[in-house]
């Protein structure tokens, strides 16, 4: 068990973990791929104090640095959901179960609204896991849709394992197997009847029995059902506390302005205060 | 009562009468992994009210494709044999307990 486990390691995250450990708090930071990360695709950020003149990627490597320096722990893969036991949360990441005291989400914002026919395939063909789900779909056609930069492994995986895999995203993918069908598409929807029977993309018919929908995060109230939200962000309070007890947020996730500044800053609130939470229960 | 682990042969004599709650699992599937305290604990609460069982979809294929469980974990509420609910992914155990109450 951790004390800490931040739920994906941007400025916030890792600024929060570095917090975390200089109160001596143990940390697993979980992240999928760091080129997912907005700040990774920015080119020059003149905004952060006294540091001017970095690029997107130059800062988070920098951050990334400070963080394993101090003795954050990181692994790589998808936060699943989240459940609260009667004094820590088991996370499901992947084929792995993490256990930790108190959570902090620094999500970033998850841009993606649902899909047509989203939530109502959800677990009737529609999945976020290929390693949870894959083995149920051996030997039948599936689509992935591609929106995070580790989608083409995953799709790869599931290729491997015996399903006929289309994999449909905006651009051409790097590191798709050959033999996985590409096709370009925008404007998607989920169809079917009982359960999947076809993706829509840009109007042409793609039948499947599996859509593996690859987004880069779950939005946070997929993650943690009963997440109070404010216009479409976590709702903290000062302490970046959510309605939650243990459950800590900052960054992108919480709102705008959508700055490094902001970020790092509300992930050094969230690094103590979970740091705090945990000592009182300690004392309790 | 411990948790039953339920097969084909004996699946369908298993959930013929009363209530029961199955949930569908394998052993590659963190959320499943997080699952199975819960479930343990509901089959312990419900003794002699309700039958809580598992079905491994890696040793029961047939089971899993024959109920159209296509995510795990899956849990599917049966009343005298017949499905009357069924919850996908990992929930709190109220979202259990208020099918099972209901």
């Amino acid at each position: 068990m951790y004390d800490v486990v931040v739920v994906v390691g941007g400025p916030a995250g890792l600024s929060a973990a570095v917090q975390a450990r200089t109160r001596n708090k143990s940390v697993l930071v979980v992240s999928g791929d760091v080129r997912d990360n907005p700040l990774w695709k920015a080119r020059l950020v003149n905004n952060y104090l006294g540091m001017p003149g970095l690029s997107g990627q130059e800062m988070l490597e920098s951050f990334q640095k400070h963080a394993r320096e101090m003795g954050v722990e990181e692994i790589n893969g998808r936060v699943l959901n989240i459940m609260p036991a009667s004094s820590s949360f088991y996370l499901g990441i992947g084929s792995q179960v993490e256990e930790a005291r108190a959570v902090i989400l620094a999500t970033g914002v998850v841009r993606a609204a649902q899909l047509p026919g989203e939530a109502e395939y959800l677990g009737r063909g529609v999945s976020y896991c290929a390693t949870c789900d894959g083995m149920l779909y051996r030997g039948k056609e599936v689509a992935v849709l591609g929106m995070a930069a580790d989608a083409p492994e995953e799709a790869n995986y599931l290729q491997e394992l015996g399903c006929k895999v289309t994999y449909i995203s905006d651009r051409q993918p790097e590191g798709l197997r050959k033999d996985i069908a590409f096709r370009r598409g925008f404007k998607r929807q989920v169809v079917g009847g009982q359960s999947v029977e076809a993706v829509e993309v840009d109007g042409e018919r793609l039948p499947c029995a599996g859509v593996f929908i690859l987004r880069p995060s779950l939005a946070p109230v997929q993650l943690l059902p009963g997440l109070a939200l404010e216009g479409g962000y976590i709702a903290v309070d000062r302490n970046m506390a959510t309605n939650l007890p243990g459950v800590f947020a900052a960054g992108d996730c919480t709102g705008t302005p959508l700055q490094v500044s902001k970020a790092v800053g509300e992930g050094l609130v969230a690094g103590h205060r979970a740091a705090e939470y945990i000592d009182q229960m300690d004392k309790s | 009562m411990a948790t039953i682990h339920l097969t084909k042969e004996a699946f369908d004599k298993a959930i013929s009468s009363g209530t029961a709650m199955v949930d569908f699992w394998a052993s590659w599937c963190g959320p499943c992994k997080m699952l199975a305290p819960v479930i343990d604990d509901l089959a312990g609460k419900y003794e002699g009210k309700a039958l809580v069982g598992k079905v491994n979809v890696d040793d029961e294929p047939e089971l899993a494709a024959r109920f159209g469980v296509m995510s795990i974990p899956t849990v599917i509420f049966f009343k005298d044999g017949v499905e009357v609910d069924r919850k996908v992914g990992v929930m709190p155990a109220a979202a259990y307990t208020a099918v099972l109450d209901g």
